[in-house]
């Protein structure tokens, strides 16, 4: 048991250890293992410090830097595409250093320090300044985080571990907000409080994270392992393997096929009273969804396997997209398309980490994870112009069914592609 | 570092951390709360003395208690005691009797709402309204409302931010978004994916509009009908426009060369297209309202740490003169004549 799990590279070389039955023992008290829950609170109190300042940015740019809602969207832009870039030389430094945790460091560290010239920050070319650094230092992060993620959760409960990681995340989403409007309530129109009160929470993650998570070196220990192999330089020839490409060839196939939820909100909107009324509340229905069920999808894939599982959260992609392309709506249909929607990414978004860890030996890990997950953004990114042109097309309704139907036939494509590919937690059992 | 060396630490500057930031918190709401006291106390005076007489109506800005109240005051002392009422909104505009409110409550979730009624009383209708409030307009009889909001979602690329126009007829409550109108450019109908709206200002004869309609990067002044569903481009780089009450001339903002996010106003003659630009050097982010057909009025926000308390300034309308600070402390004039 527990050696079958390993990626079938690793899984040779290794003879058992001599205690890892009570290694497994402890495994199941310890549930996700203490570094997967401090690595989520550390996210929870970043997630609070940066969802609160996006929270207030598009009052605060228009209100009182005085910028027109053009320029906000502007500065959105940048929030969103920047991180995609450094997200690989995060995970190149990370494995190049065998230091994720102190690259992951660096990485909210930027992000951190950038509250602090938001405070003095003054005008549109100095916010657009702090929030691309802000992206940077997120894209810088990322990998690492989550490879160390891969590196403290055993083997057979990776999926579950990456599933809590991404709830305490979410959760981190949710409070941001929260915070900053009770802020601007307590004293109207201070928004350098939102900010003072946002650099705070980044510094105590930042400060968790230095302080109480284990420097973890991957490549160090793997070496180290009883039997393994010498100490090898991680290489971009190690993501050569067969089996991580096709992940990467079916993430950045889905990933074109999964239609921004700005377009899906919208689409909801266009039909759907209740949803042009409460147009903010889609995004808390869908992350609530997603809040709620990120654990219990991870367990699920770490049992049936995260190949399975990710592929199926895109079968319930496809119910979201029929259920937003119904000519006519109402509460309980919405609803229904949004718990979809949190579903799916409860099904996918931990689940392909879960996935790309269990299949790229240590050394290599943080930069296999940033490719997998740069290649799935700028598939998303491409999707967004291609809908965008059949939206235009085609118009709404027959714009998101040609999109159903074609993710449709990629999740049969796809399922075939990684057959046998992650298979879990019933191996152990029967290798046993 | 032991284990409980690093958790003393941690502990340490998270008492830090957040005593620092409620500490801060606690003053600065202290040092608001002191600032409005020693104000000089705001005059104010019963909603009914002004509520009948030809008057502005605006959104109170003064640091306090009623802050984002709608308030008045007699068109014949702008400057004088206000009169406050019990209603919050962001954008508010008036006429014939009617009151157009745009408003937001923020929490977790913001939620949004526009409405309009009768000063009488009455019963109260509400508009659709899709996101953060932006630019509210009465036609002069107060048959038809405009409202505009900034909206999520519509970009091509994750949540840039556009904007909705809608038209409602009061009477019959239909509402119509102006993006479904037929778009005119240069003698040619388009549809161009990236037309945004904003900014309506109704003529007296209840037919005739002017609007902002930006595509491929530029804004232009248009000119519609509703009775035909249709909008035409006039000129670029003008933005909200605002009808004088002769119907002759219209106000607006233009960018010019200037970065984004600075404009200045100006005033187009209708019949000659003669453009003057006015003598406000600083940059207006506002629908402006004519005070009478020689005059405007516009929102700038405070000074410094008080920009929140913004200021209704009148310039004439010819670009001679100086501007002149008509309302401290208010925001989002409508005048009643």
């Amino acid at each position: 048991m527990y050696l079958s799990e390993r990626p079938r590279t690793e899984a040779g070389r290794r003879a058992p250890a001599p205690d890892h039955e009570g290694e497994q023992r402890r495994d199941r008290r310890r549930g996700v293992g203490g570094t997967v829950v401090l690595l989520g609170l550390v996210s929870l109190l970043t997630d609070i410090s940066s969802e609160s300042v996006s929270a207030v940015l598009p009052l605060y740019l228009t209100a009182v830097l005085g910028l027109s809602p053009l320029a906000y969207g502007f500065v959105d832009g940048l929030y969103q595409g920047v991180s995609a870039l450094v997200r690989i030389l995060g995970g190149w430094l990370s494995d190049r250093a065998d230091r994720p945790k102190w690259v992951a460091f660096a990485g909210y560290g930027l992000s951190a320090a950038t509250k602090v010239f938001l405070l003095l920050a003054q005008g549109l070319g100095a916010v657009t300044t702090v929030i691309t650094l802000d992206r940077l230092g997120k894209g810088l992060r990322t990998a690492p985080r989550d490879a160390i993620i891969a590196a403290s959760a055993p083997q057979h409960a990776l999926g579950r571990a990456f599933g809590v990681h991404r709830a305490l995340d979410t959760t981190g989403a949710a409070i941001g907000p929260l915070l900053a409007f009770s802020i601007l309530w307590f004293v109207p129109g201070d928004y350098r409080g939102v900010f003072l009160a946002s650099l705070a929470a980044a510094v105590l993650g930042l400060a968790l994270l230095g302080l109480m998570v284990p420097d973890l070196r991957p490549r160090r220990r793997a070496a180290a392992a009883p039997s393994a192999a010498p100490l090898v330089t991680p290489s971009w020839r190690s993501l050569r393997d067969r089996s991580f490409g096709r992940v990467v060839l079916v993430s950045g196939v889905l990933g074109v096929l999964t239609i921004s939820d700005g377009f899906l909100y919208l689409s909801l909107q266009q039909r759907d009273s209740f949803a042009a009324t409460w147009f903010p509340l889609l995004f808390v229905g869908t992350n609530v969804a997603y809040l709620a069920l990120a654990v219990p999808f991870g367990r699920l894939s770490d049992r049936l396997g995260r190949a399975r599982v990710l592929v199926g959260g895109h079968v319930l992609l496809v119910g979201a997209y029929l259920l937003a392309a119904l000519p006519s709506g109402g509460l309980g249909l919405t609803v229904a398309c949004l718990v979809a929607l949190g579903a799916f990414y409860a099904a996918t978004d931990g689940v392909l980490a879960a996935l790309t860890s269990q299949l790229v030996p240590a050394g290599a890990r943080a930069r296999g994870l940033a490719t997998a997950q740069t290649v799935q953004a700028v598939a998303r990114f491409g999707s967004s112009l291609v809908f965008g042109a059949l939206w235009t097309g085609l118009g709404r309704g027959p714009a998101v069914v040609a999109v159903a139907a074609a993710l449709a036939v990629a999740v049969v494509a796809c399922g075939w592609l990684l057959r046998g590919l992650g298979a879990t937690a019933a191996a152990p059992e029967a290798a046993a | 570092m032991s284990t409980r060396a690093r958790l003393a630490v941690l502990l340490a500057l998270a008492v830090v951390l957040v005593g620092g930031t409620a500490a801060y918190l606690v003053g600065s709401r202290d040092a608001q709360l002191t600032a409005a006291r020693a104000a000089p106390a705001q005059a104010t005076v019963a909603p009914a003395s002004v509520a009948t007489g030809p008057r502005i109506v605006f959104r109170n800005t003064a640091i306090g208690p009623d802050y984002g109240r709608v308030a008045m005051v007699p068109l014949s002392d702008p400057g004088g005691p206000r009169a406050i009422t019990d209603t919050s909104c962001d954008r508010v505009f008036a006429a014939s009797g009617h009151t157009l409110c745009l408003g937001s409550e923020t929490g977790v979730v913001a939620a949004y709402s526009a409405r309009v009624w009768a000063d009488g009383g009455g019963a109260k209708l509400d508009l659709p309204l899709t996101g953060t409030p932006s630019r509210a307009r009465l036609s002069d009889d107060a048959r038809f409302a405009a409202t505009t909001s900034f909206v999520a979602g519509d970009s091509y690329s994750s949540a840039h931010f556009s904007t909705r126009t809608v038209v409602t007829e009061l009477a019959t409550r239909k509402s119509v978004d102006l993006e479904t109108f037929r778009l005119v450019h240069r003698g040619r109908a388009i549809t161009p994916a990236d037309r945004n709206f904003w900014g309506v200002t109704f003529a007296a004869d209840d037919d005739h509009f002017y609007v902002t309609v930006q595509f491929s990067g530029t804004t232009w002044l248009a000119s519609g009908r509703l009775s035909t569903r249709t909008v035409q481009t006039v000129r670029s780089d003008a933005e909200c426009p605002s009808l004088s009450p002769d119907g002759t001339k219209v106000a607006y903002k233009k960018r010019g060369d200037r970065r984004p996010g600075d404009w200045r106003l100006a005033v187009m003659d209708i019949a000659t297209g003669r453009e003057t630009v006015l003598a406000e050097q600083h940059s207006v982010d506002d629908q402006v309202e004519w005070l009478d057909d020689a005059t405007i009025l516009y929102g700038l926000p405070g000074e410094g740490t008080a920009a929140a308390e913004s200021n209704v300034w009148a310039v004439p309308a010819d670009g001679t003169g100086s501007p002149r600070m008509l309302i401290a402390k208010a925001w989002s004039p409508a005048v009643v004549r």
